[in-house]
């Protein structure tokens, strides 16, 4: 017995356009169930690459296989995948029940099956008695649950969506997070997102695949990208961190001392093989590795003595910007705990971070 | 006072179209009514009656030309729409840009030329001396000179020619607001391209279509230059016959009749058209 093969396999995937490459020799295999979202900025090449999975678009070179057949020249109509559009495209011109059933009446169904798996579907995604309503009768919510409907009604092996949230607000792109994930679980689908938020990709994903230029920076799971990013670009673009440039002054097994221009030692410990004395550096520390303090803890590692710049309240999510001695600003997340409720603009303040928490990657070139 | 002035305001906006309606619509409308239920009984003397309208159902070359023009335009706007429908979709759907601008502009650049000169150069291509035939006799195809002009054919050529740009015109900005999503959602979803077509591209369409033929099929039906001049003296086109009436005969009973019966015609089959295709006049004119 062999492990139950992939749904959707990508190997060496590429499509260029003229002198540009959108997409550069992605690989990557997502197995039967999973949610694998496809995080990265605007321009990455991810909708080029969803669109390639649709069959809008065929790639310059590399293979696609679906179940384990290749894709390759075949047309979208013909492939087993449904797309979630970013704007839905749900068809104005007919009503929710025509809307869901009009990939059934492509497969030419009879009809009394095509209702009756129309209110299945529909019912499924909490929407019962809404076939003869119009597109426009709906609210932003529902319309997302009708396009999903359209899609899972014909039992896709995958489903591709394209930053369905984007529209939404705030308050329900929230709610339709947690609804997607349950969805998901319930049809049991693979489902493949594209999006370059990434709390949704965080929030949802089994796996994440992070993008950059055409190519993958790293594929693992939400916790791995976030707290084990591979490279600097990934720590630079999933969550929020503070970036140092540093020269290194001497390593130590994995146990890194570096230099800030400003002339202050920071202790890292990172496993990163590539680096080594005199190279340049960027360290990503996290806010909510930062500890604060009030008062003077003495002399630990990677400690320093700060003033207050600013305090940015978001509820959980606040944050201050701490100016350091030699005039480096980084932020820390502001615990809500009360122990610093009166922080103030301009009170002096004392962060210190453990050297594991930090990350450091060789400095771009140039 | 603010309300006294803006109402004054409204109805001096408004004094221009009731002046254009009342004076060249409906008081010369009413006028051509009147003298169509004359009927002359004697020189100088008129009753009253629907007799001149009698003489047009009694005489079978009066009716059947009115059926002929209708059965014409219908037909003129049938093939005006399936030969623009590929037109317009190319330039809306299919090119961007500056491609799409000088597409449309070429669309339009015959309109610049006077209606007349047009069919003068349909002539020209179509006649016996003409381009056409030359060609044809020159490939050796044809043994002698061939005539094209004065046939049904080259009537309808003329009437397809003549207004198949107002038959783009509101396709191409109906087929523009269709999102691309919506076509690349039905194929995702398994549509051929004929369903695509059929369920998605031609619903959305629908209001270009309608309002698109209604303007051909008036112009076609209204049209005297092109049959006249493209098929002759045996054109018999209804509008032909008006004019006959009018000015070679001097009846201006009978033309008037005629005027009246036409105006029915096209509101008939106007009628008839958003009726098939469900909607409403307001709703196609309001939206294209």
């Amino acid at each position: 017995m062999t492990a139950p093969q992939p749904d959707l396999v990508c190997r060496d995937l590429t499509k260029t356009y003229d002198a540009f490459r959108a997409v550069d020799h992605v690989s990557f295999d997502v197995p039967q169930g999973s949610f694998f979202s496809i995080l990265g900025p605007s321009g990455c090449g991810k909708t080029t690459l969803l669109r390639m999975i649709a069959g809008f678009q065929s790639p310059t070179s590399g293979d696609l296989l679906i179940k384990g057949k290749s894709m390759i020249g075949v047309p979208p109509n013909k492939r087993p995948v449904s797309m979630v559009f970013q704007h839905l495209a749900l068809f104005p011109t007919m009503n929710i029940g025509e809307n869901v059933g009009f990939g059934l009446r492509q497969r030419r169904v009879p009809k009394a099956e095509i209702t009756s798996r129309v209110g299945q579907v529909l019912d499924r995604v909490g929407l019962p008695d809404v076939s003869a309503r119009r597109v426009d009768q709906l609210s932003g919510g529902q319309k997302q649950r009708v396009a999903i409907a359209r899609c899972m009604v014909l039992e896709p092996d995958v489903l591709l969506l394209d930053e369905p949230l984007g529209a939404l607000d705030l308050k329900l792109r929230e709610h339709m997070k947690v609804e997607l994930k349950s969805l998901q679980a319930a049809f049991n689908t693979t489902f493949v997102y594209i999006t370059h938020d990434q709390s949704e990709a965080l929030v949802m994903s089994d796996n994440i695949a992070v993008m950059n230029n055409g190519r993958f920076e790293q594929i693992g799971t939400p916790h791995d990208v976030y707290h084990a990013p591979d490279t600097a670009f990934v720590a630079g673009f999933v969550g929020d961190a503070n970036k140092f440039h540093a020269k290194i002054s001497a390593v130590n097994g994995s146990q890194l001392t570096l230099e800030t221009p400003a002339g202050e030692p920071i202790k890292v410990e990172a496993p990163n093989p590539n680096l080594s004395v005199g190279q340049d550096a960027v360290v990503f520390l996290r806010p909510e590795a930062i500890a604060l303090a009030t008062s003077d803890i003495g002399d630990t590692v990677n400690g320093s003595r700060g003033e207050v710049e600013s305090v940015l309240f978001n509820g959980a999510n606040s944050t201050v910007t701490v100016r350091g001695g030699q005039g480096d600003i980084i932020k820390v997340a502001l615990p809500q705990t009360g122990d610093f409720g009166t922080l103030r603009k301009g009170d002096t303040v004392f962060t210190r971070w453990d050297p594991k928490k930090a990350r450091c990657y060789p400095a771009p070139k140039g | 006072m603010a309300s006294d002035t803006s109402r004054l305001g409204f109805y001096l906006l408004l004094a221009p179209i009731l002046l254009w309606l009342v004076v060249l619509i409906i008081l010369p409308h009413i006028g051509l009514f009147v003298v169509s239920i004359s009927e002359k009984i004697g020189p100088r003397e008129y009753e009253t009656g629907f007799g001149n309208y009698a003489t047009f159902f009694g005489e079978p070359l009066y009716w059947r030309t009115f059926a002929r023009t209708a059965i014409m335009s219908i037909a003129a706007t049938a093939l005006t729409l399936i030969l623009g429908f590929p037109i317009a979709y190319y330039i809306a759907k299919l090119t961007r840009g500056r491609t799409k601008t000088t597409l449309f502009l070429m669309c339009m650049i015959p309109f610049w030329v006077s209606e007349l000169v047009r069919t003068f150069g349909w002539m020209i291509l179509l006649r016996e001396t003409g381009v056409l035939s030359n060609f044809l006799q020159y490939l050796g195809l044809v043994n002698g000179p061939v005539e094209m002009l004065y046939n049904d054919a080259a009537i309808m050529v003329g009437l397809v020619y003549t207004s198949i740009l107002f038959m783009v015109v509101p396709l191409v900005t109906t087929l523009d607001s269709l999102d691309d999503s919506l076509i690349e959602a039905g194929y995702d979803l398994g549509g051929s391209s004929a369903a695509v077509m059929r369920e998605i591209v031609i619903p959305h369409a629908m209001p270009g279509i309608v309002s698109g033929c209604i303007v051909v099929f008036m112009l076609s039906l209204g049209n005297y230059l092109t049959p006249i001049l493209l098929g002759g003296k045996d054109s018999l086109w209804f509008t032909g016959m008006i004019y006959t009436q009018f000015i070679t005969r001097f009846n201006w009973e009978l033309g008037s009749a005629f005027g009246f019966l036409l105006l029915a015609l096209s509101s008939l089959v106007v009628f008839l058209g958003l009726k098939l295709s469900g909607r409403s006049l307001s709703e196609t004119m309001g939206r294209s």
